[in-house]
């Protein structure tokens, strides 16, 4: 598509032309956000979304470029400028076609994406300015899509017969069951907890995600004809040789779920969380209503372990848990930070506090087992490390004691070998990671497998990216037109495990 | 959803309910537990498979009523459903293949004990079982055990069976010897009690941790208990483990850390049902 041809569509909706020049000038439109003050004490959504007008208008910041950087910062390669120019001609039901074809769950991508560090880095805009804000027009165009679900006909593919078994509900496995069933075949999904959803509904947040968005993509995969089985743990409920047995194919996607602890004294005390089980008990839990059965202790100084978004996540909900003090505890310096920079942002704002260059060497408890403090040494920043970050180092008597109630480990997740234990002809490589081949099949032809169990803690779109890769190879092994497992080829992932 | 098919008053504050579930049924081993969620804003908790009857599709859940979700539970009647059963979780009991095993059960670990009991006695070993409760109505199991091996009754008062505590029985039955194995299941302090005395006779003592889960899967780590100065988690690495190994002092206190959301929480339920809690 080429620019000028763009420019006469432009011309043909606009009253007015909108010359590149008059584009250039518009600045970025930041979004509404709740108040920091206000928002610290709740667990109401931060930031509020375009308006219409707005997303037109910030639409109109894009150039349209011939050769579009930004498609290439898109892990799943979503077509940034055709539906940003479909959404500033007004055609925002047009623009939503464009972009659920390419993602399935925008709503979702267009508030957690590390935009930053993807698309939104290498816009054209960016080079001069602000870029293109291309996740808050993804999540308008998403959302609109959503409170609009009658103007999208489902599309009724004939039934396959074939009948595919998705283990785990997190967005490797949704993304996978909407490919399949788009494509006619018979999805089950398997599902460990009560709910679907996987980290959406019991890792982030409710107000950097709300949990009702991702419900209702949820909800909207079973009215297509998606059984989804709660309370089904593979490798206790059922295995997955069995699963092998009863369908004609099964996608693995269970996440990276075990904790890592911090390795220090004192970790057992009252008042150590893992990230895990703090921010489950608040999300899925629903621990932050007082009226909620499950429990959280709610401190007055809490100490965040990590740099991540987990970690980000995690020091958020104690300022909403009433902490009047909430730290985060990172060893390397914020360079390094591997956690959005918008959370970082709304963390600072919202009055989280950063110890950098530090690292826990002791969990101190009262008299009677309740944490009572977190012995810390500062480090420094010494040679790289093999992940090429400068590796921190203690610096010798530096020690201090931060005094709090609560301590929050955030520091990674490992595979669960809960599934692969009991999978004896499933390769995993030496972390517990599940290998596969560049069309992302394992070492048990037909179990195909994607997303953090693969990857490592990764995000959300590689995750969703796996998922329709899957899908899509899965539908061509149902018609007898994929290769057998390639037990030598290169993996399809990188691994990405920043921490 | 789970609909409870039947439903049983064992002791004062021990209910039993059979409820459907055929897929646990089926598959489930002796010292394996599910993870209960009775509705929509419930809290999550770990109950022992007490029994379960394939034929039927049916488990066994033997419930302690002492806090909120253990009473809610224990209010359903036939006709209600539990909406989630997750599981069966943990790992299976070890069986000896053979010998003498003592089964000590105190209060509800009376009924966490009957399945290895039973899968025992099936395995050929000859089985005692010493339980114990305040008086005898708070002995519960009696006749199940006896169906399996030999039983010991304690009450605290003496108003059945021998008067004192399951530990001086299962002194008895360690000096007399020829012990393999004791199982011991119920509250902290009698687990610690038992595991002391039998370390001296170097009896091997397998213990059933009861620490507090959400998942059941490993992903929490709030379960977590130390075992010979090691972190593991009870619902994926136990919940059995050799007592002579167990911290109990830091799982006693472990259990207590919601101690005040959860003296609320009954008493919030207690007010909104007045006349229902026993
Ligand atoms: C707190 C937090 C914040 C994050 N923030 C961001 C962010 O802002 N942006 C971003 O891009 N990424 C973020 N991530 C990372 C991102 O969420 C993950 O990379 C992504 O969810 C991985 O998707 P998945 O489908 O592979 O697995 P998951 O989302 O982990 O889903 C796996 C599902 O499988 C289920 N399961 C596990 N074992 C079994 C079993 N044996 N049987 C049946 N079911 C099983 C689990 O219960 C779970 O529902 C965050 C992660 C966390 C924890
Ligand atoms: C593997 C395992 C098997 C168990 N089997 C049985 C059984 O067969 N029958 C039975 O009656 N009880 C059993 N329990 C204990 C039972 O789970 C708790 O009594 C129950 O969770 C208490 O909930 P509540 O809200 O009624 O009480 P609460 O008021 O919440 O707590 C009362 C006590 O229960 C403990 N507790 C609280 N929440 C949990 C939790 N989520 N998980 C574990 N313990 C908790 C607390 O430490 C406290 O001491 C088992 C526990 C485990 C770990
Ligand atoms: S999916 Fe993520 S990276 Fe791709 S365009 Fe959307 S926000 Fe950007
Ligand atoms: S690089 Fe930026 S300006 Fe160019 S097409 Fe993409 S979003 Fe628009
Ligand atoms: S209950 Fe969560 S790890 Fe054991």
């Amino acid at each position: 598509m080429t620019d000028n041809l763009t420019l006469a569509e432009r011309l043909a909706a606009h009253l007015e032309p909108l010359p590149k020049k008059e584009r250039m000038k518009i600045d970025r439109h930041s979004m509404v956000e709740q108040d920091a003050l206000a928002r610290a004490k709740n667990f109401a959504e931060v930031n509020l979304g375009y308006t219409e007008q707005l997303a037109i208008l910030e639409a109109d910041r894009c150039l349209q470029c011939p050769k579009p950087y930004c498609i290439d910062g898109c892990p799943v390669s979503v077509n940034i400028p055709n539906f940003i120019r479909l959404l500033g001609e007004g055609d925002v039901k047009a623009a939503a076609d464009s972009l659920l074809g390419d993602n399935a769950l925008p709503c979702v991508t267009g508030r957690v994406c590390p935009q930053e560090t993807q698309c939104e880095q290498v816009c054209l805009r960016g080079k001069t300015g602000k870029p293109v804000a291309i996740g808050y027009l993804e999540r308008f165009v998403a959302d609109w899509a959503i409170n609009h679900r009658d103007a999208f006909a489902d599309a009724r593919p004939t039934p396959t017969g074939k009948t595919v078994a998705i283990v785990g509900s997190g967005p490797a496995g949704l993304t996978a069951a909407g490919e399949l069933t788009k494509r006619g075949h018979k999805v089950t999904i398997f599902e460990a907890f009560h709910a679907a959803g996987g980290v959406l509904i019991y890792g982030i947040p409710e107000f950097r995600l709300p949990k009702d968005i991702v419900q209702k993509e949820v909800d909207r995969l079973v009215a297509d004809g998606v059984d989804i089985e709660p309370n089904s743990i593979v490798g206790k409920t059922f295995t997955l040789p069995e699963l092998r047995e009863k369908f004609d194919a099964v996608f693995v996607a269970v996440g990276a779920g075990l904790p890592v602890f911090m390795g220090v004294p004192g970790e057992n005390f009252k008042g150590v969380y893992s990230a895990n089980e703090y921010l489950t008990r608040v999300n899925l839990m629903g621990a932050y209503n007082p009226d909620s059965d499950t429990p959280i202790l709610r401190g007055k100084r809490v100490a965040v372990v990590g740099g991540g978004n987990v970690a980000m996540d995690s020091v958020r909900t104690a300022r909403r848990l009433g902490a009047q003090e909430a730290v985060i505890v990172y060893r390397r310096s914020r360079t390094e930070l591997p956690a959005r920079v918008e959370e970082v942002h709304h963390a600072e704002e919202e009055g989280v506090r950063f110890e950098f260059l530090t690292a826990p060497t002791e969990v101190l408890a009262d008299e009677k087992g309740w944490v009572s403090g977190l012995k810390c040494v500062r480090m420094e920043l010494g040679e790289p490390d093999a992940s090429g970050r400068r590796r921190p180092v203690e610096i010798p008597g530096s020690e201090f004691v931060f005094e709090c109630d609560i301590v929050v480990a955030a520091i990674g997740t490992r595979s669960n070998p809960l599934l692969t234990s009991t999978s004896p002809d499933l390769k995993v490589n030496k972390w517990g990671y599940i290998e596969v081949d560049g069309n992302l099949q394992s070492s048990m032809p037909g179990v195909f497998a994607g997303g953090d169990i693969v990857r490592g803690a990764a995000t959300v779109i590689l995750a969703m990216g796996d998922g329709k890769k899957a899908g899509q190879n899965i539908d061509a092994y149902l018609r007898g037109e994929l290769a057998a497992p390639q037990p030598e080829a290169e993996p399809a992932s990188a691994t990405a495990r920043g921490h | 959803m789970h609909p409870i098919v039947s439903k049983a008053q064992l002791s004062p504050n021990v209910t039993r309910l059979v409820v459907e579930a055929p897929r646990i049924a089926e598959i489930r081993r002796p010292g394996q537990f599910v993870i209960v969620r009775r509705g929509p804003g419930a809290e999550r908790i770990p109950l022992t498979v007490a029994d379960v009857d394939k034929a039927a599709g049916t488990i066994s859940l033997v419930i302690q009523a002492i806090g909120k979700s253990t009473h809610e539970l224990t209010s359903l009647n036939v006709g209600d459903a539990i909406q989630d059963i997750a599981g069966p979780l943990g790992n299976p009991t070890h069986l000896l293949a053979g010998g003498h095993a003592v089964c000590v059960g105190g209060g509800v670990g009376t009924a966490v004990a009957y399945p290895i009991a039973q899968a025992l006695a099936a395995n050929g070993v000859h089985v005692t079982s010493v339980i114990g409760g305040r008086s005898k109505e708070w002995v519960i199991y009696e006749q199940e055990l006896r169906a399996v091996g030999d039983v010991v009754v304690c009450t605290d008062d003496g108003s059945y069976g021998r008067p004192g505590f399951v530990t001086e029985a299962l002194k008895e039955l360690c000096e007399a010897g020829g012990i393999d194995e004791v199982f011991a299941i119920g509250p902290v302090p009698m687990m610690r009690a038992c595991s002391e005395l039998t370390r001296p006779f170097g009896i091997k003592t397998t213990v059933s941790l009861n620490s507090i889960m959400i998942d059941g899967t490993g992903m929490c780590g709030g379960c977590r208990v130390s075992i010979d100065g090691k972190t593991e988690y009870a619902c994926v690495d136990g919940p059995e483990f050799d007592g002579h190994t167990v911290d109990f002092r830091q799982l006693a206190d472990r259990l207590n850390t919601y101690r005040e959301f959860e003296q609320a929480a009954l008493e919030r339920w207690t007010s909104e049902h007045a006349g229902a809690a026993r």
